[in-house]
């Protein structure tokens, strides 16, 4: 057993802390007050082949593995959570059933261009009627010749708007149920798919969050993804690698808001001597520490796991739970520490406070990770 | 064109020194390339790409420093070369008596290096070496063009700017303004492990003379700590000597 980074591994990790430090910080509370998503950084990502990272050369990936990928989800989010996401949905939500499930013609076409980052990927699952409970989702999708023909619309999709391709699960036969559902690629560009409201949001601020609309949306048959009926099992697969993806964003708002209430715990003064000279604050620093290495060793076990080719489901669900709350907790812990100072914008430890709330929340609340983790434990 | 670059590592600027029996401690420290040889590996990378050939890495130090080759490696240099430090007394003349006789017998038609390096702050290696192999250096670069055989350089002079024009081979010296030094990109630090790296022992290389460090380091020790500072007032005659008595008795510089 080896908990130590490889140079390649610690290479990378500089590279992406470099750059979310210069790149992405600077204009971090701005983006976040404005709501503005910056194409201009996506840009950059692409040209440091962060667009994607654990798929194989062939298809325009960097050739790293898994565990790179949450290293870099991680240093992203340590300084902005909303680049976290944007890298986390197009990479394990769009890029990864493609890659998974997708035919050689798809990888080469979807795959590549994600990859490269020419395209940026977003996987429609939720609608306004159905979250927590996927497979009882409304949009449907029928066989008309040579196209499907997709109606209906999902909410909450995060990248909507500045995606290209679009994974989409619609029902093909309810009768079967969540084995009635498939799943697609859609094209931006294909007729009948437009994007709706952009939500406003409490937490990721200037990441991408919209509806999206299917109006006899056609579909060519060469987009349908794996096969007829299998489209909840590509959706609950993705989800599976998806949440570690989430947990490495979450272990990235916690190390981020920690870094900077130590910061701060040093520099404070109360009493005639720095704050973190007291055992309140040492004890809260302590709490913080802990979690976040447990955190840490959840996630990347997960991500080795599926590194090494063995199940990782259970793993990334109790990664994404436990990083999640750690997440909460510790950013709430760090607006303490910040005290009054920490409640107002002029320092970043509120938005992380806001941020940290949605790894609770998507790819599955945290209620579901516990109801996946008790179905794994009592599976005989 | 084949282009050779010196680096070092150095300790990262946001380290703390702390000094253990007058020894800087290294245990725990984040070591990167000393950030003005970012620049030379940039340039170096920048005209290889414009006027093909290679782009060797060099350097000199304990094996922790075979990261920083990697790093410039992943960047986009095509291959390294390290030369084992340890356990030798190197000063500024040995580290240029060594560089000679890796550099010597090979083809290069340019050597960068960082103007200084930010930990002992010489900026004498580059120079030294250009001496050792008796070609031409320019220091302080903020600009280099190269046509054919020669080189239109920019330089910093104390603030003021030069234009140099110089024959081939050249060792330069690069200073902050040259270039904005890249970051390895993922494919770059991927395939960086499978870019060859020479290892060379001192005592493998040849040498005309004796190599021995010239200086020794009689102590390390940090600055005194700055006080704040003191206004004199009153009368302008008694302000002055006062101020002659305290250069006398607290300054001791008279
Ligand atoms: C910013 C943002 C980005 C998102 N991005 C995407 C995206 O890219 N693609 C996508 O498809 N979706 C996305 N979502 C949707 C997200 O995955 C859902 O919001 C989430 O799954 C919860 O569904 P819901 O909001 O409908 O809540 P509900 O399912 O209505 O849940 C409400 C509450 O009930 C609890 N609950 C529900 N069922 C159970 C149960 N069986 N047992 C115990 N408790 C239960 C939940 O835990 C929660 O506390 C995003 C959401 C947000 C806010
Ligand atoms: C929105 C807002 C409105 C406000 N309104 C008013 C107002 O109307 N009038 C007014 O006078 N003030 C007001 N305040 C100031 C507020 O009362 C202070 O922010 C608060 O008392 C904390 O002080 P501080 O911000 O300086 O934090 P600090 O005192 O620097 O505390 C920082 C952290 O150190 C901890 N800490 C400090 N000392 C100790 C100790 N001895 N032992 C253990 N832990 C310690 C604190 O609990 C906290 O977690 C307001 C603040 C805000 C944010």
């Amino acid at each position: 057993m080896n908990f130590l980074l490889s140079e390649e591994h610690k290479m990378m990790q500089k590279m992406v802390r470099d750059f979310a430090l210069n790149e992405c910080e600077p204009t971090a509370a701005q983006r976040d007050e404005e709501e503005t998503f910056d194409m201009e950084i996506w840009h950059k990502m692409a040209d440091l082949g962060l667009c994607g990272i654990p798929w194989p050369e062939e298809y325009g990936g960097a050739g790293a593995d898994y565990l790179s990928y949450v290293i870099a989800v991680e240093e992203l989010s340590r300084v902005d959570a909303s680049v976290g996401v944007t890298l986390s949905a197009h990479t394990s939500l769009a890029g990864w059933p493609v890659y998974k499930f997708g035919t050689e013609q798809q990888k080469q076409k979807y795959l590549r261009a994600m990859a490269e980052g020419r395209s940026m990927g977003a996987y429609c699952l939720t609608e306004s009627g159905s979250g927590s409970d996927a497979g009882g989702m409304k949009t449907k999708a029928v066989l008309e010749g040579d196209e499907w023909v997709l109606n209906g619309s999902k909410i909450f999709i995060t990248n909507g708007g500045y995606a290209d391709t679009y994974i989409v699960f619609a029902q093909t036969n309810s009768d079967l149920k969540h084995k009635g559902i498939t799943a697609f690629i859609v094209d931006r560009s294909f007729p009948g798919f437009s994007v709706g409201k952009k939500e406003k949001k409490l937490g990721i601020r200037s990441s991408s969050t919209t509806e999206v609309i299917m109006e006899n949306c056609r579909v060519p048959k060469d987009n349908l993804l794996g096969k007829v009926g299998e489209g909840f099992m590509i959706a609950m697969m993705t989800l599976d690698g998806g949440r570690n993806g989430i947990a490495s964003q979450a272990l990235g708002i916690a190390q981020g808001s920690f870094d900077k209430a130590v910061a701060y715990a040093k520099e404070r003064v109360q009493f005639g001597k720095p704050i973190s000279s007291l055992q309140a604050i040492q004890f809260k620093l302590a709490d913080m520490a802990t979690k976040i290495e447990a955190s840490r060793l959840l996630t990347y076990q997960a991500a080795w796991r599926e590194d090494q080719g063995i199940s990782y489901g259970l793993q990334s669900a109790m990664s994404k739970l436990f990083a999640g709350d750690t997440a909460m907790e510790v950013a709430i812990e760090a607006v303490q520490v910040f005290g009054g100072y920490g409640y107002t914008k002029d320092y970043p430890v509120e938005r992380y406070m806001r941020d940290a709330k949605i790894t609770q929340i998507y790819e599955g609340t945290n209620e579901i990770q516990r109801l996946v983790i008790g179905g794994y434990l009592l599976k005989d | 064109m084949n282009i050779l670059v010196l680096i070092k590592q150095t300790f990262d600027t946001e380290e703390k020194i702390i000094l253990q029996k007058g020894i800087i401690n290294e245990d725990g420290v984040n070591f990167i390339i000393n950030p003005y040889d970012e620049f030379a590996i940039e340039e170096a990378i920048k005209l290889r790409d414009l006027h093909g050939g290679e782009v060797t890495v060099i350097t000199i130090g304990p094996e922790r420093a075979e990261n920083a080759l990697r790093t410039a490696l992943a960047m986009g240099a095509d291959k390294a070369i390290i030369i084992d430090g340890e356990d030798q007394d190197l000063d500024e003349y040995s580290i240029a008596k060594v560089l000679a006789a890796v550099v010597k017998g090979r083809e290069f038609d340019l050597i960068l290096s960082g103007n200084l390096g930010v930990d002992y702050g010489s900026g004498q290696v580059g120079p030294r070496l250009a001496e050792e192999l008796n070609i031409a250096q320019v220091t302080t670069i903020t600009y280099m063009e190269i046509n054919g055989e020669t080189a239109i350089i920019e330089r910093d002079a104390e603030g003021d700017k030069e234009l140099v024009e110089v024959s081939l081979p050249v060792l330069v010296t690069t200073q902050q303004g040259l270039n904005e030094p890249r970051y390895p990109s993922l494919p770059g630090i991927m395939k960086a492990k499978k870019k060859p790296i020479e290892r060379l022992k001192i005592d493998d290389l040849d040498f005309d003379d004796d190599i021995k460090a010239k200086t020794t380091v009689m102590e390390t020790y940090f600055p005194p700590k700055k006080n704040a500072g003191r206004i004199l007032n009153g009368d302008l005659k008694d302000q002055v000597t006062e101020i002659a008595n305290l250069l006398h008795s607290e300054a001791k510089v008279l």
